[in-house]
């Protein structure tokens, strides 16, 4: 096989891997919107996604979709109770101490699905089974066309949210100034919520999309929130598409890296590229350069 | 009233101890028990290997004193966690040795935690039977030192032959990136020119890595004519899984790490079709009559799943051997460790749950290839195939 087909392959699995890596990215974006804080928990909710869409699945007969419907709702619950009773009761709000909070948050999480599914991985079947799609003398397995179709649906629906809907840009100007959205009339704490119960229906939905092709075990959600945050830092912080763009990207790097250059720099290369746009272009790709006045 | 009251309790107390420190002392009295130590990782991340050693061990006792002991001394088990940390399993060999006094050793069940501890043992001179698999432990040979676990060597020396048997000439390795993967790949690489094999791909990929297409992509443009993978749950299932969705029609090899129902249950239709080495545990019942091993494992199998209630592991049997072949050189060597320790290294032709066993003051494992049997998997069951 020539470079050229080869390369199409290495296209492939870093598109796959890149929706999966914007998916994830997706969920951080949405509470950044909110709060302009990272949600460093955002891994385990998509770990939770997929156990719980496992634990569903595993004896009985539940047709997908409801499996679906039902983890993302467990998920969302899980999100609500998070914002409610680790966020909300906290005094002096500021950045770095809610960022401790998702830390803590995120182990929590990672030890009670360790408690409840143990320490093995678990694996879960593919939503369609069709053989793998050859085009030219690459293959790419159907289940990264339902990843990377849930993925743009998502991105669709969210940017119609923040355009187009009232309560998206409610949204948006809480984040942008807390008290100034409080001032017009803006219920914060419910976009907050809001904000918290949407970003884990999103970690849910990544969680039971990949779930198939990553198989899932209790501390799957580390490397995933890691990978996920990459990629919001790469894209943007804040910008929806940029989360998606910025996951494209690593992907793409990261299976290109692997297979021209060297397998065991996998990791490396992502994380690299992390810190190169930290340096180069701290913003981001889409973010726009922050403009304080003193 | 008051300090008569708690007299007479003090003198109550001190009487029932008296009589409880005794009891056991009396009907022991006739031969003093060989205390033997254990130092298992029975917690922690490597309890899957830990857990079924300290079960295996306990019930091996049991049976050994309800016979009557070892020339009517009862065996006496002191068992401690290393949970898997080399640090814990140094202060517990100490303990074992200068407070506990035992006869012998039997663990630790890791590798890095029986590296930690050989230097100790060797030290004191006392007898150690380690359960992990790692080929440095008892190569070169160490004088107290021995081992039941298989080594890595054995298993690439099995798949190489079958290869070689073959007729496949070029292969790719693709390894995870952990001790585990690194001593496969070490092996693999050492013992290929032997089998006159020629490995033209050397991929690896983390242990959390969950798509390996790039890798396999780039042994597709290779003329490799079969694919070996050394690992652990669950990267080798996702190997299977990317060589199915790349439509790869090679022959692939796994490793003994993965010879669990686990993994059928992960690779699923994508298990398939492989070929891996595994101790005959896994494959008791299909093992033809004639094998010396068949009648020991069907015991150990319904002895420990009729105790426990549990499926029996593969890893038990290691802890399994090491005391009975204590309780061989014991028989003989009676309470000296370095008597302990000779008619250990003399043992020949020990049947034991994971081979056939012969020491020599050469070789401290004692086992050979024909510890491993191959199996095919073929809808979702292990076939044996050699």
């Amino acid at each position: 096989m020539d470079l050229a087909a080869q390369t199409l392959q290495f296209l492939f699995s870093g598109i796959t891997n890149g929706a999966i890596y914007g998916l994830i990215a997706l969920g951080f974006t949405i509470i950044y919107n909110a709060t302009e804080v990272i949600n460093f928990a955002q891994g385990e909710l998509v770990m939770l996604g997929g156990m719980i869409m496992i634990a569903l699945s595993k004896g009985t007969n539940l047709p997908l979709p409801a499996g679906f419907v039902i983890s993302v709702s467990i998920v969302s619950i899980v999100g609500a109770s998070f914002e409610r009773f680790t966020i909300r009761p906290l005094k002096n709000p500021t950045q770095i101490g809610i960022i401790i909070i998702t830390i803590g948050v995120s182990i929590l999480l990672k030890g009670v699905a360790m408690f409840i599914w143990g320490k093995e991985t678990l694996s879960s079947r593919p939503f369609s089974h069709s053989p793998p799609i050859h085009v030219g003398s690459a293959t790419l397995d159907p289940q990264s066309l339902w990843i990377l179709g849930i993925t743009f649906g998502i991105l669709l629906l969210l940017q119609l949210f923040y355009q187009k809907t009232i309560t998206g840009k409610a949204m948006r100007a809480c984040a942008f100034n807390k008290r100034a959205a409080g001032l017009v009339g803006i219920p914060t704490q419910k976009m907050i919520l809001l904000s918290f119960v949407l970003s884990a229906a999103m970690g849910a939905a990544a969680g039971v999309a990949i779930t198939p092709i990553t198989m899932c075990s209790y501390d799957m959600g580390t490397i995933l929130g890691l990978k996920g945050f990459c990629a919001v830092v790469l894209g943007g912080l804040g910008s929806t598409i940029g989360s998606v763009v910025g996951g494209f990207i690593l992907g793409i790097v990261e299976s290109l890296g692997a297979g021209l250059i060297s397998s065991s720099l996998r990791d490396a290369i992502a994380f690299v590229l992390l810190l190169g746009m930290l340096f180069v272009r701290p913003q981001g790709i889409f973010g726009i350069k922050e403009v304080k006045k003193i | 009233m008051k300090t008569q009251k708690s007299t007479v309790l003090a003198i109550l107390t001190g009487l029932i101890f008296l009589v409880l420190l005794c009891m056991p002392r009396s009907s022991a009295l006739a031969a003093e028990p060989y205390k033997i130590g254990c130092i298992f990782s029975v917690t922690g991340p490597a309890s899957f290997l830990g857990d079924p050693e300290k079960k295996s061990a306990i019930m091996l006792a049991d049976q050994i004193n309800k016979k009557g002991g070892i020339n009517g001394h009862p065996i006496e088990l002191v068992i401690y966690d290393t949970e898997g940390d080399p640090t814990k399993a140094v202060l517990n060999i100490n303990k074992l040795i200068f407070h506990d006094k035992v006869l012998a050793v039997i663990g630790p069940s890791r590798t890095p935690t029986t590296l930690a501890v050989i230097p100790i043992a060797q030290r004191a001179q006392i007898p150690l039977i380690s359960c992990a698999a790692g080929i440095k432990i008892t190569q070169p040979v160490k004088k107290w030192i021995f081992k039941t676990a298989q080594t890595d060597a054995l298993a690439v020396a099995k798949i190489y032959s079958y290869i070689k048997e073959q007729n496949i000439k070029k292969i790719a390795i693709i390894t995870v990136a952990n001790a585990f993967g690194e001593s496969g790949k070490e092996q693999l690489i050492k013992q290929a020119p032997k089998f006159g094999i020629e490995v033209v791909a050397q991929e690896s990929f983390g242990p959390k890595d969950t798509d390996m297409t790039p890798q396999l992509t780039k042994i597709r443009a290779t003329p490799a004519q079969a694919v070996v993978c050394w690992g652990t749950n669950p990267g080798p299932a996702v190997v299977a899984k990317n060589m199915k969705q790349l439509d790869m029609k090679i022959p692939l090899f796994q490793s003994h790490g993965v010879a669990s129902p686990k993994f059928i249950e992960l690779a699923g239709d994508a298990a398939n079709g492989i070929i891996l080495p595994t101790g005959k545990i896994l494959v008791a019942k299909d093992i033809p009559d004639s094998d010396p091993q068949k009648s020991v494992l069907l015991k150990y199998i319904k002895d420990y799943e009729s105790r426990y209630k549990t499926n029996v592991s593969g890893f038990g049997g290691y802890a399994y051997d090491g005391l009975n072949l204590l309780a061989i050189a014991l028989e003989k060597a009676g309470a000296d460790k370095a008597k302990i320790r000779d008619e250990l290294e003399k043992i020949k032709g020990y049947k034991g749950v994971s081979g056939v066993f012969n020491f020599s003051p050469s070789e401290h494992n004692g086992l050979t290839m024909d510890a491993f049997v191959l199996v095919k998997i073929v809808n979702g069951k292990w076939q044996i195939i050699k």
